[in-house]
């Protein structure tokens, strides 16, 4: 127990001077711009089919889930409103940043977990390249930016699906139902949702790196490095979800 | 062969060699992973300006420990480890950098990077280090790495297709490429049939020729060692066991040492 406490308060520690590094780098030229661009096509545009259609999903069957509840009140006129809020204040988020964490994380660790045990990230340190500034700084950055847009992304096919779903059991027409949505939706919805998905992006993409850094020799390690990279993020995205709560809360 | 633009050397801010002409010297060399697992117990070596050493020493004996603590790699416990005549522990990344440009590394499993084709290989490096390169000099500099393996017709072929021993081949090109004065060979002829074997030996015998470079070359080849060594170390129980030139060892009282040759 006590040596279990220990591993993970070294963990921590550990992770901290990693992500640490990573702000004492980023700003620090040369910049690897090429390779940012390359991952931010891997991390954002590959992930978009798998982050649509289970947006659409989420937001059809909220959709359809809600309908009695608020028919029962005969407040079905508010059945819009509701899933759009939903959607963007917490479920788009939070399932987008999870699909990335399975995809996106376990992806980065894998890749450099075997990087590191076929020793190229060494080959690298020796050739002169720093390798954290070409593989981790780059990685990180990719999917802070990716994942908010893959958020804002879920939230419109999100909303769309929600309109599909009425229109199984209503006429609502697309305009009617935007209108809707924008009446409902406030400033304040989006910027405190909006400033926690960079939060996800970043540990998603931390995370991933670390693991993979830091993977032991041999080839069992890898598949290790991409799980617990799988496991860390997402505890660290509801983590990251709760404080959140908290301190809009504190604010608005 | 080799491109003659590449020169990547900086200004020399870090110092140079021996007036003797030592460009390696190693003292007393500590190396452990964990208790009751010493690799390395107080290794002494020394290299002199365009020699080429032989490292032989049985499987786990902590050769390639012993060169990647030469470049930094993997941080030494204990001793002292001057490279063109600079102790390198209380270097820092910047510093330690300008001496690793002018080091080439071959990695015992080659450590070409996967996502990247055998080109995006060897340009890797190059871009880095020589950006006044124009594009069709890089072009020719690559095309001329791999001429020089024999493995030019792989040029946009991924790792993962090649053969163990191409892959071999295209680390020593992608080492070679940035012409390093100090190249360290991890066992380079390893895996190799004996006929490339010895076209390896005879670059590495060519290279040493043509731009006077130092080398540390460790091998389980005999036939490479002989061909290309001018001197050769034992490594045995984590010190320097033996050492002198292939006929000097060959002939040698202790039959544990013979037992190398045959
Ligand atoms: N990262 C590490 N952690 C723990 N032990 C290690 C590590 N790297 C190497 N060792 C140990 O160090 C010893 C020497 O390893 P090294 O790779 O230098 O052997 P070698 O002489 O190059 O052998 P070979 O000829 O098979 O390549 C081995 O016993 C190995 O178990
Ligand atoms: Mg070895």
């Amino acid at each position: 127990m006590v040596i279990y406490l220990k591993n993970i308060f070294n963990d921590a520690g550990d992770i901290t001077l990693f992500a640490a590094r990573f702000f004492k780098e980023v700003l620090r030229p040369p910049f690897e711009i090429k390779e940012f661009i390359r991952q931010c096509y891997t991390i954002g545009y590959k992930s978009l089919p798998l982050v649509g259609i289970t947006g659409f999903i989420m937001g059809m069957v909220l959709t359809l889930q809600s309908r009695p509840t608020l028919a029962e009140f005969g407040a079905e006129s508010w059945l819009p409103g509701m899933v759009a809020l939903s959607l963007i204040r917490e479920i788009a988020p939070v399932i987008t940043a999870l699909i990335c964490a399975g995809k996106i994380s376990s992806g980065i660790g894998a890749e450099l977990g075997s990087m590191k045990v076929t020793e190229q990230i060494d080959a690298m340190e020796v050739s002169a390249i720093n390798p954290y500034k070409y593989l981790v700084v780059t990685r990180i950055l990719a999917t802070t930016l990716m994942v908010p847009l893959l958020v804002v992304f879920a939230d419109a096919v999100g909303i769309y699906g929600g309109y599909i779903g009425i229109n199984i059991h209503a006429d609502v027409n697309l305009f009617r139902y935007f209108s809707q949505v924008l009446a409902s939706l406030e400033f304040l919805d989006i910027i405190p949702a909006t400033i926690k998905t960079f939060f996800f992006g970043f540990f998603i993409g931390m995370i991933g790196c670390y693991k993979g850094f830091t993977a032991a020799n041999g080839t069992e390690s890898v598949g290790k490095a991409a799980n617990s990279a799988v496991v860390a993020a997402s505890l660290t995205i509801f983590i990251i979800d709760m404080l959140a709560v908290q301190i809009t809360d504190l604010f608005f | 062969m080799i491109p003659q633009e590449t020169n990547i050397r900086k200004q020399e801010t870090v110092g140079e060699e021996n007036i003797d002409g030592t460009i390696i010297s190693i003292n007393g060399l500590f190396k452990s992973f964990g208790k009751n697992n010493d690799i390395l117990k107080g290794v002494d070596l020394t290299v002199k300006k365009g020699e080429n050493l032989v490292v032989l020493g049985k499987s786990g004996s902590g050769k390639s420990i012993l060169i990647k603590c030469l470049v930094g790699l993997v941080p030494a416990d204990e001793g002292e480890i001057k490279v063109f005549g600079t102790d390198i522990s209380p270097l820092n990344n910047r510093q330690l950098n300008e001496i690793r440009v002018r080091i080439g590394f071959l990695f015992q499993n080659s450590a070409l990077y996967d996502s990247m084709t055998v080109r995006q290989n060897l340009e890797f490096p190059l871009k880095r280090h020589s950006k006044k390169l124009s594009p069709s000099q890089v072009d020719e500099a690559v095309t001329n790495a791999l001429e020089s393996v024999g493995l030019a017709e792989a040029i946009d072929k991924m790792p993962s297709e090649l053969s163990g021993g191409m892959r071999k081949r295209i680390g020593l090109a992608r080492t070679l490429i940035l012409k390093p004065e100090i190249i360290l060979y991890d066992e380079p002829t390893t895996g190799l049939d004996t006929i490339t074997s010895r076209e390896i030996s005879e670059l590495i015998l060519a290279i040493q020729k043509k731009d006077k470079t130092t080398s540390i070359i460790i091998t389980h080849d005999m036939a490479c060692a002989k061909l290309t060594g001018d001197r050769l170390v034992i490594l045995k129980d984590g010190v320097i066991d033996a050492e002198g030139t292939y006929n000097e060892l060959e002939k040698s009282d202790d039959e544990w040492i013979r037992s190398f040759f045959n």
